[in-house]
């Protein structure tokens, strides 16, 4: 192989001026957290929302819900990135559209949006399958005691719903990381567009996919450690032993 | 009539238009009063009484709780069901909450109570029911006797009017049987207001005041619990004792 | 608004986005489906059935590649496989590698990832009680895994491996990062061509929603079969 191999290359200064090639995976880093942590709350809300309306007797809202988990389901996120970073500004009314393109980290916002989103869909299933799973007479009791059905979701059917799905949600916590990286083709600097402008300024292919690489196993062991823990902290005693 | 705490007028139910459950059901059950209701399964017994508290709905006919005409527009359901208590036949306590704090929720969220009001009403049920040394512990730690036994002072928290009770020991293993019937005959002792379903017939021999039998949807006897046991005087219903009692 | 939506330029671009776009993901998805599959169904039994070494390799290349970003994968090998070629083909430099090469083989190591995930379910909970039956009749326990159990896994986890199909075949957007004419390439080419952004994104979304859940339906549809058969 003649591909000459050079480690030290994270501690030469990176061309765009400021710092070293490091500094720029780090800063890439910063933005994968900061977009999948904004994300990730955007999808757990309005997922939460929507898998409680698909888990409603109502068919009118159940098929609300379906219709928005069916819609973001099955478009690329990718092509979802695009509607919302390319179509979407140019469909607004104009002033509007050109307040958005004129947004400086438009990217930024694209990105925790559209990624939200379209986790969303994937959380209001985990959420609706949750509710679905537990037994039927629950929510009777929390009726029966005389809690209004607000409060028999909120006391009763979700706390439990949650605890039986966190083992899914890890995975799609793990997911959000990982679809964050898509945002590079709207021009999110974020950890692998990061390592990609290495590659394109220092011709150091590998020395920089393999940071990136460690650094995602990295962020997701933390990830998967911290969704443990949070497990073993809601674990109850005697719950699930039957 | 004004101390009538439950009364049914020709109440009918159809799961679809060609399955009636419940085919023109009246009944009273004056304040005081210990009602069994029994039939084969599939009779509509579970049916009947969860449509006293509104938990399913009912097509025709008129129910009345309390005063509370549960037809009516603008029944404050919340409201009512906190007066009326129920006990499921698989208890359906919540999981994730301790003991005290199954009792304590609906105190709070619903009576509004204070914390500490409502902790020592818990306290004192659990102490009723002889569970205190549980009262920290969560459901799945208790046995299904303990379980049921906490889910009859969760409902008595709320101070109700009268006590439901679905199948209370149909899902309990044959030794915790009996601690949960105990509960349930010093109840009535003390003078609650009761509706039974429940294939117990020693239960209903110590406690009931009136025998209810029910079979496909219809309410067949509804007598005083002597006349049940002496000479119920209807075929069916002697089929379906001879069955359960020849053991 | 949508006052200037040019349905013309659409149409006009049809031959194109599908001729080529749509042939090149479908091509694409079928043959990335197919290896990731006879490659997952490997490194499961690696898994189950290999001995220490290669099981615990199966399990780290698994967990690797689903750690990873697709787009990263994507990358790695875009470079990599030319390297690998000269390796493998003692070349004195780098080989060249279509895109087309480069995406499938890609997704090929991608998905069989999940691909294995899904196998590896799948034989578990058929290989408790047929294993031994199997053996029992005398047959080795290569020809128990192959005649008896890898056929139930197939047909019992069908509509799973159809639905990680539909994941590829949206997944198969990402090329785009390699400039490559998938249809979303396609589209994007014409886009940005005829500056017909809002007309061609439009289409490409409404067109891989179309797809996708109709696919998802059928695949619905598909699995209540199979469950009423089982």
């Amino acid at each position: 192989m003649n591909y000459h191999w050079n480690w030290g290359i994270f501690w030469d200064a990176s061309p765009e001026g400021a710092g070293t090639y490091a500094d720029m995976l780090i800063g890439g880093l910063r933005i994968t957290l900061a977009v999948s942590v904004l994300a990730w709350m955007i999808a757990l809300t309005t997922g939460s929302a929507v898998g409680v309306l698909r888990s409603l007797p109502n068919p009118w809202l159940k098929r609300l819900a379906n219709a928005y988990i069916e819609l973001l389901r099955n478009i690329p996120l990718l092509v979802q990135l695009f509607l919302w970073y390319f179509v979407l500004p140019e469909i607004v009314p104009e002033a509007w559209g050109d307040w958005l393109k004129s947004l400086r980290d438009a990217p930024f916002y694209t990105a925790v949006i559209g990624l939200g989103l379209f986790m969303s869909a994937r959380v209001a299933v985990q959420v609706s399958t949750g509710i679905a799973a537990l037994p039927r007479g629950q929510m009777a009791a929390g009726l029966a005691l005389g809690l209004t059905l607000p409060q028999t979701y909120r006391y009763v059917i979700l706390p439990n719903a949650f605890r039986v799905i966190l083992p899914p949600l890890t995975s799609e916590t793990i997911n959000t990381i990982k679809n964050s990286s898509v945002a590079l083709t709207i021009g999110l600097a974020e950890l692998t567009a990061r390592a990609r402008a290495i590659q394109e300024f220092s011709f150091q292919v590998f020395e920089a996919f393999t940071a990136a690489t460690l650094i995602y196993l990295v962020i997701n062991m933390i990830a998967t450690l911290l969704m443990r823990m949070l497990e073993r902290q809601m674990r109850i005693p005697g719950y699930g032993a039957k | 009539m004004t101390d009538t705490i439950i009364a049914l007028q020709n109440v009918s139910k159809w799961y679809n238009p060609a399955f009636q459950v419940l085919k023109d059901c009246t009944l009273a059950v004056p304040k005081g009063e210990v009602v069994v209701v029994c039939g084969p399964s599939g009779s509509g017994k579970s049916t009947l009484i969860k449509c006293i508290n509104a938990l399913e709905s009912f097509r025709e006919g008129e129910i009345t709780v309390d005063g509370v005409r549960l037809h009516e527009k603008g029944v404050n359901l919340p409201k009512l069901r906190a007066r009326v208590g129920m006990v499921f036949q698989h208890f359906e306590l919540f999981p994730h909450l301790s003991v005290l704090d199954n009792l304590d929720l609906a105190q709070i969220k619903v009576l509004g109570r204070g914390k500490q009001e409502a902790r020592t009403k818990s306290e004192a049920l659990l102490h009723r029911v002889e569970l205190s040394e549980h009262a920290n512990k969560f459901p799945g730690q208790l046995s299904g006797g303990q379980q049921q036994r906490v889910a009859i002072a969760r409902a008595l928290a709320m101070d109700p009017v009268v006590m439901l009770f679905d199948e209370p020991t149909s899902a309990l293993d044959p030794e915790m049987v009996s601690e949960v019937l105990d509960v349930m005959v010093k109840l009535a002792h003390e003078g609650m207001t009761m509706m039974v379903v429940t294939h117990e017939m020693g239960f209903a021999r110590k406690v009931a005041h009136r025998v209810v039998f029910m079979d496909r949807g219809e309410i067949v006897v509804d007598a005083p619990k002597d006349a049940f046991f002496g000479d119920v005087g209807n075929e069916r219903a002697k089929l379906f004792l001879s069955k359960i009692l020849q053991h | 608004m949508f006052s200037n939506f040019d349905f013309q330029a659409i149409i006009q671009a049809l031959p194109y986005l599908f001729g080529q776009g749509m042939v090149f993901t479908l091509t694409l998805t079928v043959l990335s489906a197919l290896g990731g599959l006879m490659l997952g169904t490997l490194l499961a039994l690696a898994r189950i059935s290999g001995g220490r070494v290669l099981s615990t390799v199966a399990t780290g290349y698994v967990n690797l590649m689903r750690t990873l970003p697709l787009v990263l994968v994507i990358f790695w090998f875009y470079f990599m496989v030319p390297y690998i070629g000269q390796w493998l083909l003692q070349e004195s430099r780098p080989i060249k590698v279509g895109g087309f090469s480069s995406a499938l083989l890609t997704f090929i190591m991608f998905e069989a990832a999940y691909f294995s995930e899904i196998m590896r379910g799948g034989i578990q909970s058929v290989a408790r009680g047929q294993n031994a039956a199997g053996l029992a009749l005398g047959l080795t326990g290569g020809q128990t895994m192959r005649y008896i159990v890898l056929p139930q896994v197939l047909r019992t986890m069908l509509p799973v491996l159809l639905t990680q199909t539909i994941v590829l075949f949206q997944d198969t957007s990402l090329v785009y990062v390699l400039s490559l004419t998938d249809f979303l390439g396609a589209a994007s080419k014409i886009a940005q061509r005829d500056g017909r952004l809002v007309e061609m994104y439009c289409f490409a979304a409404l067109v891989y929603f179309a797809i996708c859940f109709l696919a998802s339906q059928a695949v619905r549809h598909l699995q209540s079969r199979v469950a009423i058969i089982r």
